[in-house]
């Protein structure tokens, strides 16, 4: 079976800033990697490329051997848009740095109305699983709040629980902690790691490297849009074989 | 007496909360809302008293039939009007905001003209439409013999004000649409997106919403705007609230107390408009919170 995701070529500029330089990358199915990187090594771009957020100037991505924002027909690919570029999205999972939930929803709401309004799922099959998902993240009596009366370590749960709730293939995470308050980090970090536990294959851009250490399957230092350096946690973070890797180490660590 | 040092130091604040707290005494507001009063009190009077002002002449025609046969153009007018410039306004603030250099540029021309131009020569130029086209249908693009419903049949004085106040408001209206889309946040877009949600799905269901406690109450200000610059139908033979009054007092010269019964008439309406603004406000404001979300930096 071919990898979850798979990246060939992947390339990104903003006006004559290189971002990404030609990436390749594969993401084994229930693999967890960690992204680590430097500010402005591009990290958040490669995540936002992979569901099309951002659009690549060159290369291609596949999840789940589907390429990421074209058909093919023939030898040729046709960009999509619309319709077919959203569904092909539902099934990227996707957790944001400032959460994002929808303000104007309840909590139970904001996890209910991908399955509703995307897969269009009957609402009380939804609503049941959608209440399974708030209970795994700990949050069974927050249903009916709003996102603006809870903490920001209970939001980033209840995103998570509204990127699970479309059944995703894969997640990406893009610093899910970095602007929660030190105390309520661990409960996040908890909580996907329970995720990881359960065989669910995760992309994670973090600045925590005692989650990458624990958590991650694979390692991926990145920096001037090129992967500098990937392995198993124990080689890249302990070990680093490179020098830009070793610096970068010894100021976040 | 033999208390012990550590409770007799703080015993001056424990007496002094003992102590009662006496009323501030503002002497200077007591003067100024009593001349305030006697102020309002002496302009009341003079205006109930006044006979100038034709109070019976007010309460026999405050309800009479062609002044409520007014208010219903009035209102029939202004929330048409409303309704359509609403809509338009979403399109175009749609529009202005897409990625499409042809798209933007024509909501931005749009703007230009329909925000440029004078109300009152919009509404005085949609009346005489029939001056520059004769025949409305395929005959405004192809010319006479292409055929077409006679102009001054279906522009009538009530058209012509749809047309006038509604295009004019949607220019209005696509801006204040536009800074509540600007509002969202652009993370707000981008979740919807990752969630699969399609661009139609992304406005109806999480722009729009939010949008739009941002959106009511320049639009109800627009609202009411609208309710009092209906009065200007008068210029092309309308029959509104104002038109009707103008009517009357032409025949029985009590021009002040009719004045009086539109005046008495719009304030009601526009009073009407404010209280649902504030149930309308209410309801938007669901989930808005006014704190920051505990917890997270920033
Ligand atoms: N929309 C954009 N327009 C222009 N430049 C951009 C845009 N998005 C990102 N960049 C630039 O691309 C570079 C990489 O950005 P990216 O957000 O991917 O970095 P990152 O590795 O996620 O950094 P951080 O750790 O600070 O989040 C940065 O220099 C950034 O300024
Ligand atoms: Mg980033």
């Amino acid at each position: 079976m071919t990898a979850m995701v798979q990246a060939r070529g992947l390339s990104k500029s903003f006006g004559p800033l290189t971002v990404l330089d030609g990436l390749d990358f594969d993401v084994e199915r229930g693999e967890v990697v960690c992204l680590l990187g430097p500010s402005g090594s591009g990290k958040s771009t490669l995540l936002r490329c992979v569901n099309r957020l951002e659009r690549p100037d060159a290369g291609v991505i596949s999840v789940d051997g589907e390429i990421i924002g074209f058909r093919r027909s023939g030898d040729q690919l046709h960009e999509l848009r619309g319709k077919e570029l959203a569904r092909q999205r539902s099934n990227i999972g996707m957790v944001f740095q400032n959460f994002n939930l929808f303000p104007h929803r309840t909590i139970l709401d904001n996890v209910l109305e991908g399955a509703c309004v995307v897969k269009k799922e009957p609402r009380a099959t939804a609503r049941e699983h959608a209440l399974r998902l708030l209970d795994r993240v700990g949050l069974t009596g927050k249903v009916g709040a709003y996102p603006g009366q809870l903490s920001g370590g209970q939001q980033q749960r209840v995103a998570i629980a509204r990127a699970l709730a479309m059944r995703p293939k894969v997640m990406l995470f893009d610093e899910p902690t970095s602007a929660l308050d030190p105390e309520l980090v661990g409960e996040v970090l908890a909580v996907m790691k329970d995720l990881a536990c359960d065989g669910m294959t995760m992309i994670v851009v973090t600045h925590e490297i005692g989650f990458a250490r624990e958590v991650a399957d694979r390692v991926i230092f990145m920096d001037g849009g090129v992967i500098v350096e990937q392995g198993p946690p124990h080689q890249v973070i302990d070990r680093p074989r490179v020098e830009r890797t070793r610096s970068f180490l010894a100021r976040v660590a | 007496m033999t208390a012990p040092v550590s409770v007799k130091a703080p015993s001056g604040i424990d007496e002094l909360a003992t102590l009662r707290i006496a009323p501030v005494r503002r002497p200077w507001q007591w003067v100024a809302t009593g001349v305030v009063l006697v102020m309002l009190a002496l302009l009341l009077a003079s205006v109930a008293m006044n006979p100038n002002m034709g109070w019976p002449v007010v309460g026999r025609h405050l309800f009479s039939a062609e002044i409520l046969r007014g208010i219903g153009w009035t209102v029939l007018l202004t929330v048409l009007c409303m309704a359509l410039a609403t809509v338009l306004g979403v399109v175009i603030a749609v529009m202005r905001t897409a990625n499409n250099r042809v798209l933007s540029a024509a909501a931005s021309l749009y703007l230009w003209f329909f925000r440029g131009t004078p109300l009152l020569v919009q509404l005085i130029l949609w009346f005489n439409l029939a001056l520059v086209f004769p025949l409305l249908g395929p005959a405004v693009f192809f010319g006479e013999s292409a055929g077409g419903l006679d102009t001054n049949h279906v522009i009538n004085w009530f058209m012509a004000a749809l047309l006038g106040f509604g295009l004019h408001e949607a220019a209005y209206m696509s801006e204040i649409v536009r800074g509540g889309f600007l509002a969202v946040g652009r993370g707000q877009t981008e979740a919807a997106e990752s969630l699969g949600m399609t661009g139609t799905q992304t406005l109806r269901r999480v722009l729009l919403p939010q949008a739009l406690r941002v959106i009511v109450p320049p639009s109800v200000n627009q609202f009411v705007n609208l309710f009092k610059a209906t009065s200007l139908v008068a210029f092309i033979s309308g029959q509104d609230l104002l038109s009707s009054v103008q009517h009357i007092y032409a025949n029985n010269y009590q021009v002040i107390p009719l004045l009086l019964v539109a005046s008495l008439w719009y304030l009601v309406l526009v009073s009407l408009a404010t209280l649902g603004q504030h149930y309308l406000e209410r309801r938007l404001n669901r989930g808005h919170v006014p704190t920051t979300a505990k917890g997270a930096k920033g």
